[in-house]
């Protein structure tokens, strides 16, 4: 991270990734490369690979094809000579912990209060002392807004505020990149604009985020660059104002027509 | 908002509350005429009972119910019951781990397990146990095809309580398995995949994560199991051990020719244990029931949800002064 250059390689570069799920192919050929800082947003209808692509990139589900690399390091697989060895579950979590994942459904640990839910993976995968993790976990919980909240179980807490204390887990672990899968689309409506803050936030504070979202408000305002997918392919990509002011093939002006 | 059931309705102030309903309750005279004719014959019974039933013979039941052969039997039961379904639940979540996990030798094995010991009564399984020491003389420990390093006879090395406690530790397994993996089966997968992306081993998440939560959904049926176990163990006379509380109990009728105060001094301590272990259990699932909603909730309340939100706030309370009046 300290090298000069570093902000000349990518993050992320995903190479011809495919997926399939028995015999359907779900990413049929995706490439896409996000550079250290920018926020990607990636719209698409359901069905169409936006939410298997994110997954892919923590290793939650291994490729059939294709490879992706965050951070120099290739993802889920070791290459030695010309051959790929699939990596050990142990070494695989070691790659997890430095991407951070929000889910659409929270995913918050029900047992365990707010602060229990933060300081879980780094006391448990980091080692870090109670304290130190609660300190910080503390500190993030201020940034997302909830420092009152460190003692609340989930259950007690509205949707957008479960998200933001996802979002605070997640930070917990000092991620080099943040995954976003559709992280406002379970909430009620008043309540999507408190977790966009969080997350508008955490774009300015300069994460590298991939953020699947239907928020076409945020991608223009928030994202580098926005991503069309459709039936497993990237229709068409680039700024966001523009992809979504003047889209180029009639699948993306089908899409947007219907949602904007 | 607050003031938007007042724009609605012309109710002027919160001191003019609606009336309460104040109707005659509905009778119940079928529910009452029940309730009475239960309460006679109940009554009825217990005093036929007390009075006329002399081979009850509740002096001997006084006389027997603390005797020191008894306590100690039923002192047996319960280091029975309790090792056995210790040995259960290592066990039985073992093979649910086994039957969950994605190589199929292991889930063969633990559905085999499952098949012979869930399929066969269990008095037949202890008999079984009874028998080792002549199915199998000696036990060594060595390595295949060579010298043992040791030798034991299987009766000098194995008690007849220690047979009893493996063969029901051993059937249970099968049921507590179950239990176990329907458990596990029960937690959101959302939670396995929030654990595994913050980096979490398997065996990270599914100790400090699923199995925790997977307990409100596994302790009722085990609770069930344990007192189910309790009673089992007067089934170990197959081995057979003869100092559990049934047994006992049994063998002191047999001298005195009176068996119908003994057993009703077993079924009494069998409902004592039975009683404490209800309440165990009550307190065991009001612990794993934290986080669910309506218990314990934290010193957050729903009213300081709107103040802690750090969005800007398009709320305009000046925009509707006049709304009060609308009347």
């Amino acid at each position: 991270m300290s090298d000069s250059p570093a902000s000349a390689r990518p993050m992320v570069i995903a190479d011809r990734v495919v997926k399939s799920f028995g015999s359907h192919t779900v990413l049929k050929d995706i490439s896409l490369t996000v550079n250290r800082g920018e926020v990607v947003c990636v719209i698409g209808p359901s069905g169409s690979g936006k939410s298997t692509f994110l997954r892919c990139i923590n290793h939650l589900e291994k490729l059939d094809g294709g490879r992706i690399i965050v951070d120099d390091e290739l993802i889920g697989y070791r290459e030695r000579g010309d051959k790929i060895y699939e990596l050990k579950p142990k070494e695989a979590a070691e790659q997890r912990k430095d991407i951070g994942m929000v889910f659409q459904r929270f995913n918050l640990f029900p047992h365990l209060t707010v602060l229990e839910n933060i300081i879980e993976a780094p006391t448990q995968v980091k080692r870090q002392s109670k304290d130190a993790a609660t300190t910080r976990a503390l500190e993030l919980l201020a940034r997302v807004g909830l420092a009152e909240k460190a003692k609340a179980y989930p259950a007690s807490l509205s949707g957008g505020q479960q998200q933001r204390v996802a979002i605070a887990r997640a930070l917990a672990m000092d991620p080099k990149l943040m995954l976003f899968d559709e992280p406002t689309s379970a909430l009620d409506p008043e309540l999507v604009g408190e977790v966009l803050d969080v997350m508008k936030q955490l774009a300015k504070d300069g994460m590298t985020m991939i953020v699947v979202t239907h928020e076409m408000g945020f991608a223009r305002e928030v994202a580098d660059s926005l991503v069309f997918m459709d039936g497993g392919v990237v229709v068409e990509s680039g700024d966001p104002r523009e992809v979504l002011a003047h889209p180029q093939h009639d699948r993306t002006k089908a899409f947007l027509s219907k949602v904007l | 908002m607050s003031t938007s059931r007042s724009a609605r309705h012309t109710v002027p102030g919160a001191a003019d509350q609606p009336e309460p309903i104040k109707a005659i309750p509905l009778r119940h005279p079928i529910r009452n005429i029940v309730a009475i004719i239960l309460i006679l014959i109940v009554a009825a019974f217990i005093w036929d009972a007390a009075t006329n039933r002399p081979t009850y013979d509740w002096p001997a039941v006084g006389k027997y119910l603390f005797d020191q052969r008894v306590s100690a039997a039923a002192l047996v039961t319960i280091e029975l019951t309790v090792l056995a379904m210790v040995g259960a639940i290592v066990l039985g979540t073992l093979i649910a781990v086994m039957r969950l996990s994605p190589n199929p030798v292991l889930k063969g094995v633990a559905w085999v397990y499952l098949w012979i010991f869930r399929g066969t009564p269990v008095y037949v399984q202890l008999v079984f146990w009874g028998l080792l020491a002549t199915i199998y003389k000696t036990i060594s420990v060595g390595v295949p095809f060579t010298e043992p390093w040791a030798v034991w006879t299987t009766q000098d090395a194995i008690s007849v309580f220690w047979l009893a406690v493996v063969g029901l530790a051993l059937n249970e397994a099968a049921y507590m398995a179950e239990i176990v993996r329907a458990g596990i089966l029960s937690v959101d997968p959302g939670q396995t995949e929030a654990s595994t992306a913050l980096g979490m081993s398997w065996v990270q998440s599914m100790v400090r994560i699923i199995l925790p939560q997977s307990m409100r959904v596994i302790i009722p049926p085990t609770g069930n199991e344990v007192i189910s176990m309790l009673k089992t163990t007067s089934l170990v006379t197959a081995v057979p051990l003869s100092t559990d509380l049934y047994t006992r109990t049994r063998d002191i009728s047999a001298e005195t020719f009176n068996p119908i105060p003994l057993l009703i001094v077993a079924s009494i301590w069998y409902l004592f244990f039975t009683s404490i272990m209800m309440t165990g259990q009550f307190f065991l699932e009001r612990r794993f029931a934290r986080g669910t909603r309506f218990v314990d909730v934290g010193p957050g309340t729903p009213a300081a949800e709107t103040a802690s939100v750090p969005t800007v706030s398009t709320a305009t309370p000046a925009a509707h002064p006049n709304k009060g009046d609308g009347s």
